[in-house]
């Protein structure tokens, strides 16, 4: 497939320039939402990739976390207030830190990969929630952010942030949207289908494995990142227990796998979910968000996205076999 | 290390491992028979505390024979294990257990969101304080440290359950029954046992032994939002720890689990819960299986 005819980099594309088109007409609260969803949507996409190969981790807030406490950490300890130096450090500490795990975690399938995950996020809890250094469960405030000479202030900061989330939101996706359609990235599907077949024809599926698990825990970081710099605040109960990486495997179920514009969808539509549930029934918010989450399972197992395709696959005869096509090609 | 001291963690560990092997007990039941990870478990210990909460006071201002408030917290479990039994197993998971594992264990975790603010709605926010029951045991005093009672009586209601439930599995018949279902679903079933009412009754069983974790703790902490949240993830690294289904694995976990955090504890509070998860991580890594797990002949 030819770049030129690949819908989804066009979509990815036309997304971003609807996002910052958007960011003129709608109010600044609005603005946080939609970089708190490109945060949380990065995370999911991470998710994306391990389940491709049949993983899901209960534990991703461990990624998250490391990406949000690296920024936290150098405002409060280098006064390092740069977006582009501390996203760049959150990303690759929590890269570092997958490949470190990944050596052990490749090893695991199923439930045990899911919990091995969330055994560390809560070994990172423990650290963080306890040490008096670290900021303890009363977390870190940041500093006001600054862009390379450029520094913003009040809802300026907040429109600058976002444009600037948003286009390397955008750089990430198309990079993992590209990874998925390599070689690397059809094994994912590979591994899950037959880990020993793949064996068999002289792939290494623990190392396709690890591969991903990197891919994911870089996301984390970044999603963690973005996230620090639009609340301002890190604190362990919000952005490293584990409902947190629970909410991150929602949103990815919420989305679906189909496409890598899937997981930005469904952080939106629980941003807005939660947000509205949370102005509007303060006391039932998190039953609202929970009824919604067992109606997806019940109703719409394959998340969102199967709305898009089961729309796209109306086309006539032999329809479905193109549909399938498309999601191998995807 | 002083031995007054070594003998006042070990106690204290024993104590904190028997509230955990109360709420993990369930948890590891309904994992062997059903295969599945069930996060509403931690909702069903908040509910058992917070109702057994609600009714000790209430029992209190009434003049009857005081030791009836042990009914009661039995009575106020058994309700909740039925009740949340039956409409969570035939509500939700029974119409999931053919999907794959992780949904089942993401659908619980829905269902533990939706039961914690239908728990804030019942009750609110703030806590709920029961301690009468601990005043009727009295204290014993342990290396020149007060001990209550009451504390000290869960490592031997932690004993009761689980010979009791050694027991029911080992030797009679509808233990019989469910160690064919933990087998082999499939051809128990063939045989003509019914495994919908097993899954039924196994799920009520875990969810009763939840909500008397929860009660028979009511008195001893103060019974506010979040708690749930707390004790189902210590639960999960128990039953982890243990080898997930099994209930000898459930005991020594949380006896593990509770000596070592009475050891930070005492030593180097900072390090409370990274003991703990370090445990579980280090049990996954080199015995996945858990360290009690039976062994399973290899499929490949």
């Amino acid at each position: 497939m030819t770049w030129r005819r690949d819908k989804t980099l066009w979509g990815l594309t036309l997304g971003l320039a609807a996002l910052l088109l958007l960011n003129f007409v709608v109010p600044d609260w609005f603005t946080n939402i939609l970089t708190l969803s490109l945060a949380r949507g990065s995370v999911a996409l991470g998710l994306l990739v391990l389940w491709r190969c049949g993983l899901i981790s209960f534990g991703h807030a461990l990624y998250f976390g490391f990406g949000a406490y690296t920024v936290g950490l150098m405002s409060r300890y280098l006064g390092i207030t740069d977006a582009f130096l501390t996203i760049a450090c959150g990303v690759v500490t929590a890269g570092v830190l997958a490949y470190g795990l990944g050596f052990l975690l490749r090893q695991y399938r199923g439930i045990f990969f899911a919990l091995l995950n969330m055994a560390f996020s809560m070994i990172l809890y423990g650290v963080l929630a306890k040490l008096e250094e670290l900021g303890s469960t009363d977390g870190i405030s940041l500093e006001a952010t600054t862009y390379l000479w450029y520094a913003p202030l009040g809802a300026e900061n907040k429109t600058a942030l976002f444009v600037f989330a948003a286009i390397l939101t955008w750089g990430v996706a198309v990079l993992v949207h590209l990874y998925l359609r390599s070689t690397l990235g059809h094994m994912t599907t590979a591994v899950r289908e037959n880990e020993i077949r793949l064996g068999y024809l002289g792939y290494s599926g623990e190392r396709a494995v690890h591969a991903k698990y990197v891919i994911s825990g870089l996301l984390g970081g970044f999603g963690g990142a973005v996230a620090a710099l639009t609340i301002g605040h890190v604190d362990p109960d919000s952005m490293v227990y584990w409902p947190v990486s629970g909410d991150f495997v929602f949103i990815a179920i919420l989305s679906g796998t189909g496409n890598v514009v899937a997981p930005f969808i469904g952080a939106l539509m629980y941003e807005l979910i939660r947000t509205y549930a949370f102005d509007q029934f303060p006391g039932i918010w998190q039953l609202i968000m929970g009824g919604t989450l067992l109606a997806i399972i019940m109703f719409l197992p394959n998340g969102l996205w199967s709305l898009v395709e089961r729309r796209r696959s109306r086309g006539g005869p032999g329809s479905a076999d193109r549909l399938q096509a498309r999601e191998e090609e995807a | 290390m002083d031995p007054e001291l070594l003998l006042i963690i070990l106690v204290d560990g024993l104590v904190y491992g028997s509230y955990l092997f109360m709420v993990a007990v369930g948890l590891t039941v309904i994992c062997g028979v059903q295969k599945l990870l069930n996060v509403t478990h931690g909702a069903l210990y908040a509910f058992g505390a917070y109702l057994a909460a609600t009714l000790l006071i209430l029992y209190f201002r009434l003049d009857w024979p005081q030791f009836g408030a042990f009914a009661v917290m039995l009575l106020s479990a058994l309700f909740l294990g039925v009740v949340f039994g039956l409409i969570i197993e035939r509500g939700l998971l029974r119409h999931l257990y053919h999907e794959d594992e992780h949904i089942i264990v993401l659908a619980t975790f829905a269902a533990f969101l939706v039961l914690e603010d239908v728990l804030l709605l019942i009750w609110g926010t703030d806590p709920y304080l029961a301690p009468e029951p601990l005043g009727l045991l009295g204290a014993t005093e342990i290396a020149g440290l007060p001990f209550d009672n009451y504390s000290l009586s869960m490592v031997l209601l932690s004993a009761v359950v689980a010979a009791v439930l050694w027991y029911g599995l080992n030797r009679t018949q509808f233990g019989k029954l469910l160690l064919a279902v933990i087998y082999d679903r499939e051809l128990a079933q063939a045989m003509g046992i019914n495994v919908n009412r097993i899954f039924l009754l196994t799920f009520m069983l875990g969810s009763f032994l939840g909500a008397l974790g929860g009660a028979y703790q009511a008195p001893a902490i103060s019974v506010q939002p979040g708690i749930g949240v707390e004790v189902i993830v210590l639960a999960f690294a128990v039953v982890v720890i243990g080898g997930m289904g099994s209930i000898p694995g459930a005991l020594i976990g949380s006896v593990i689990v509770g000596v070592a955090r009475a050891f930070a504890v005492h030593q180097e509070p900072a390090l409370e819960l990274f003991v703990i998860y370090m445990i579980m991580a280090a049990v996954l890594i080199v015995r996945p299986q858990g360290l009690f797990a039976p062994a399973k002949p290899r499929t490949i």
